[in-house]
């Protein structure tokens, strides 16, 4: 048996039911490539767990899982991941892998960026659009400005996760996110995203010291919001009880939201 | 000093394109080219007369003087006075050996006309044909000269009669040649004919030439020719009848200026529009134009740096103006100019269209570059053909590991210097692997290195060959490590025709879209993918055949990266492709550019290539050269046993008096040490040259050993892989 079990977005994010999970295990591994954990403690959930947890590289999972599936077939193995694990979506096939080698598989939920992004801003979740990540510049894509054109469109809410290389000890900041997509409307020129566009950042999401802040993005671009990781929204039409949540939650300033 | 007198005549005339040729000698190895360079050269002022022929002026480096070749391209200026008016002529001497012919087509990229010298004794060889259908390929016209005279009068002995009929035989061939090479429209104009003196003939190392007309005029006739040979007197024949004059005379008269040139080569060697306005500076010759100048040489020196030498087409150079280098997408400002006054460089403040220049300083330049002028528009130079692909490579290593970086820089001098000589790092095993023509052509890199104070280890060459498929794969699916992307591919070998209209430059990556389509589909492609070729590496080429698929435009270039890994390594043995056609049929990419980054699209479309290889009836190419043997009827057993004792096959046997003419063709494999075997079996009297002939394939029984042993060279193990090993599980 495999099991999914979701780390959520911070080092005390794992559910109960995940470290019950966890504790049955008969091996634990984790792999921490897809997003940046901040305050989580490895050995710290080893107490807590009770068992050792081998750290997996992308390398592993994605080209050489046959160890994990090995032993999942002959026992209990728990994976542990970043947030909610199928939410990254790279994992899906190592469910499938599993399944197609009959092993049952089970799924542990936990907060993930997208729900934390609606809930810490006050914007309402149904209301969002297309995600889409801002790739770092090495590897350009339009994918983000277009995925806003759609967005806004429809008058729907943007959540833009930022490119985060884990392997290298990498992770976009909100001010090089601006920049780039300033870039891409200076190229692609559909107005979506000016220093005059009204945008959320929210930084370190599901820590005690997160930030949610709102502004026009040439006044987002000035602020420093500390260590990684960010995410960026680009709101759609609001609703006023979103516009008051901005103003209340995020610190919108009153001229920018009417 | 001379020099400096002259150079002030220099940058006079540098302003007049009719009184400027730009031209070049060409000839096959040590028909004279270097003595006649010398002579002109002595002629004009620069070195003294007494020197000349003793000294040979234009073959710089040591090696060249102790292998007696010339080696590389130095370009040398000249003043001449024809009728009364005094000419500039910017001459590049070219190297004869075959081992170098990139160089010579390097060279006539800056030049529009050429003297071929040939040795009136040995006539017509392999190389003068090489070297003349480079020049009329590129448009450049030639004249002749017939060379070494005396020996017809010493050594053969030849009556007066018997002199006109061997000029004449030779002239007959030569035009021949030029019939079949030179662009249709031209191949009647170009003849060259004794009456209106673009033939001259006589001996470069006693100074004296002459054609018909000038015959005529000075009242000189084959006789008296004989006579001076004959009586010790051919100084005087030197000073009735100059080598400088008659052969300048002869270029300034027949040789078109760079106004007349360029009017009919830009639209060869530029594919842009003519009606532009580079387009117009270009085709006449417009100094006052915007500045265009491709680079034909390279040259990293210790002190100033890296000069570029090249070609100024339009415009004026001068310091400071702003310009663009093409192929490497870079801006910068010329730092400072130069012309050529035999093999120095002088500084001079501007440089017109028309000339053979330098530039110093200019960091990102490379052999082929093309200088723009900043804010013009400048697609469309034709990429430099270069007749023949490296086939032989050798590892160096350090004597003293710790010289390693010495090593590495000097390497990559060498080799920026030299585009025909291409350096590698063996992953697995370490070694620098330096690729280059020909044996001769290695031997001088290592000479190089000695020369620059480095001890090195070399091993011994070893040959380059080919990977080819001669089957079909198709649906070969890859996916990437993610499994959120995958490709279907399929590969295919490409038609002999198509082959050749790349190597002919014909289908090039650096061609309009649209046009390299219309020749595609000319040679049988069809539409859809004559259009969507989206690289072209060697004599491979890479086709995005899908219809519709999302995000593909954003994965291109590392698609292209894939494919470039496949071509520069094939699967079998890690030895380049040729002839590869590789085709993506389909794709599904993911949505988010994070999970299709190169980490994951280069394998996706890299393995299934390397998979589809290996189901499509792999193959091995090996490189052959074409050998031209003269020898005395008596040692023609010799030769012949020399050649089929190395896996070589006669393709004729003529003879010529009592001469025998071999033509060979030969493994480069097995070609090594044939200079010592070929002499000790003719007593040193067979003389033949070689050069590259084509890539053929590996008899079936050399082929496993050929692979194990490249395989355990480069520290692989000696099987080659199965297709299962690049297909998904
Ligand atoms: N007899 C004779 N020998 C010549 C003449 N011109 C050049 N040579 C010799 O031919 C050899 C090759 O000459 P070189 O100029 O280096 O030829 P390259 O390889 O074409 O540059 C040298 O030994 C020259 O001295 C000539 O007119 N008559
Ligand atoms: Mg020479």
């Amino acid at each position: 048996m495999l099991v999914f079990i979701g780390l959520g977005l911070h080092g005390e994010g794992i559910s109960l039911r995940g470290l019950r999970e966890a504790r049955e295990a008969d091996a634990i591994y984790a792999e921490l490539y897809t997003s940046m954990l901040p305050k989580l403690r490895l050995n710290e959930l080893e107490q807590t767990i009770g068992k050792p947890i081998k750290v997996v590289d992308r390398e592993t999972v994605e080209q050489r899982p046959d160890e994990i599936l090995r032993a999942a077939k002959a026992s209990k193995v728990a994976f542990l991941v970043p947030g909610d694990p199928m939410v990254a979506t790279t994992h899906v096939d190592l469910r499938l892998r599993a399944t197609r080698a009959g092993i049952e598989t089970k799924i542990v939920h936990a907060a993930s960026i997208a729900s934390a992004a609606a809930g810490l801003t006050g914007l309402q979740s149904y209301k969002f659009g297309r995600s889409a990540t801002v790739p770092f510049p090495d590897n350009p894509s339009r994918v983000p400005y277009e995925t806003l054109v759609e967005n806004r469109e429809r008058g729907l809410h943007t959540l833009l996760l930022l490119d985060i290389r884990a392997e290298e000890g990498r992770a976009m900041l909100a001010s090089e996110a601006i920049e780039i997509m300033l870039e891409l409307e200076k190229k692609l020129q559909k107005n979506v995203f000016t220093p005059d566009t009204l945008a959320v950042v929210v930084a370190r999401a599901g820590s005690d010291d997160s930030i949610v802040k709102a502004d026009k993005v040439g006044e987002l671009q000035k602020l420093d919001f500390g260590s990684p990781p960010h995410v960026l929204i680009v709101p759609g039409k609001l609703h006023f009880v979103e516009a008051e949540a901005l103003r209340a939650f995020a610190g919108a300033p009153e001229d920018v939201i009417k | 000093m001379r020099r400096y007198k002259h150079l002030g005549d220099v940058t006079k005339i540098m302003w007049t394109p009719e009184l400027i040729r730009n031209i070049g000698i060409v000839a096959h190895v040590d028909h004279g080219k270097t003595t006649l360079t010398d002579s002109l050269v002595a002629a004009s002022g620069i070195i003294s007369f007494e020197l000349a022929g003793e000294q040979l002026f234009t073959d710089f480096l040591e090696i060249e003087q102790q292998r007696g070749i010339t080696v590389q391209t130095a370009a040398v200026s000249l003043a001449h006075i024809f009728e009364g008016k005094e000419h500039l002529i910017n001459l590049l001497d070219t190297p004869g050996h075959v081992d170098f012919s990139g160089d010579v087509t390097r060279a006539l990229r800056a030049i529009d006309g050429v003297i071929v010298v040939m040795d009136a004794v040995e006539g017509v060889m392999p190389q003068t044909e090489t070297v003349l259908h480079q020049a009329l390929r590129e448009r450049a016209r030639p004249v002749l000269f017939i060379n070494k005279v005396d020996r017809l009068i010493s050594e053969l002995k030849l009556t007066p009669e018997g002199m006109q009929a061997r000029f004449i035989k030779l002239i007959t061939k030569f035009n021949q040649l030029i019939r079949r090479y030179a662009p249709p429209d031209l191949a009647d104009k170009w003849q060259v004919s004794v009456e209106v003196g673009s033939v001259a003939f006589g001996s470069a190392k006693d100074k004296w030439a002459l054609s018909v007309p000038q015959m005529k005029a000075k009242n000189i006739s084959f006789k008296d020719i004989i006579t001076a040979y004959q009586t010790g007197n051919q100084a005087e024949l030197a000073k009735r009848s100059p080598l400088f004059e008659v052969v300048l005379d002869m270029v300034i008269r027949h040789l078109p200026n760079p106004k007349v040139a360029q009017a009919s080569r830009i639209p060869i060697i530029w594919k842009g529009d003519m009606e532009s306005g580079l387009g117009k500076d270009m085709l006449s010759c417009n100094q006052e134009g915007k500045v265009c100048m491709v680079v034909t040489d390279i040259i990293v020196d210790e002190q100033a740096g890296v000069i570029s030498t090249g070609r100024v087409f339009s415009g004026t150079l001068e310091k400071g103006k702003a310009v663009r280098l093409v192929s490497a997408g870079q801006d910068a400002r010329i730092q400072q100019v130069g012309v050529y006054m035999g093999p120095d460089r002088v500084m001079v403040d501007r440089v017109p269209a028309g000339n053979i220049a330098a530039i110093i300083g200019m960091k990102g330049a490379y052999v082929g570059e093309t200088f723009v002028e900043s804010g013009v528009e400048s697609r469309g130079f034709e990429e430099m053909r270069y007749i023949s692909e490296p086939v032989v490579t050798v590892a160096v290593e350090p004597k003293n590991f710790q010289e390693l970086p010495r090593l590495i820089n000097q390497l990559k001098k060498i080799s920026r210097e030299d585009p025909n000589i291409h350096i590698k790092i063996n992953e697995e095993t370490g070694e620098y692997l330096v690729s280059g023509m020909g044996e001769v052509h290695l031997e001088i890199v290592e000479y190089k290195l000695k020369e620059s104070g480095l001890e090195v280890k070399t091993s011994e060459p070893i040959v380059v060959y080919r990977e080819a498929l001669l089957g079909r794969a198709e649906h070969v699916e890859g996916k990437s490590p993610n499994k959120h992307n995958r490709f279907l591919i399929a590969v295919e070998p490409i038609d002999p025709e198509v082959i050749k209209a790349i190597e002919e430059g014909k289908v090039a990556q650096k061609q309009e879209r649209k046009e390299r389509a219309n020749v595609l589909r000319e040679l049988g492609w069809e539409t859809h993918a004559a259009r969507n070729v989206v690289s072209i590496i060697g004599t491979n080429i890479l086709v995005d055949a899908s219809k519709g698929v999302q995000y593909m435009r954003e994965v291109e270039d590392y698609a292209i990266d894939a494919f470039e890994q496949v071509v520069e390594e094939g699967p079998l043995m890690r030895e380049p492709m040729r002839g590869l056609k590789v085709l993506i049929d389909d794709a599904s990419l993911h949505e988010d550019s994070v999970h299709r980054g190169p980490a994951q699209i280069i394998p996706a479309v890299r393995r299934p290539i390397q998979a589809g290889i290996l189901l499509a009836n792999p193959t091995v190419l090996e490189p052959r050269l074409k050998l031209e043997v003269r020898v005395p009827q008596e040692f023609m057993g010799g030769a012949t046993k020399v050649i089929q004792g190395r896996r070589g096959r006669i393709v004729t046997m003529e003879s010529e008096e009592d001469i025998a003419i071999i033509k060979a063709s030969l493994p480069v494999a097995n070609s090594f040490g044939l200079a010592a075997e070929m002499r000790s079996e003719t007593e040193g009297r067979a003389i033949w040259g070689t050069e590259f002939e084509k890539f053929e394939r590996l008899p079936k029984e050399l082929q496993e050993q050929v692979i194990r042993d490249a395989r355990k060279r480069k520290g692989l193990k000696p099987e080659p892989p199965k297709p299962e090993d690049f297909m998904e599980k």
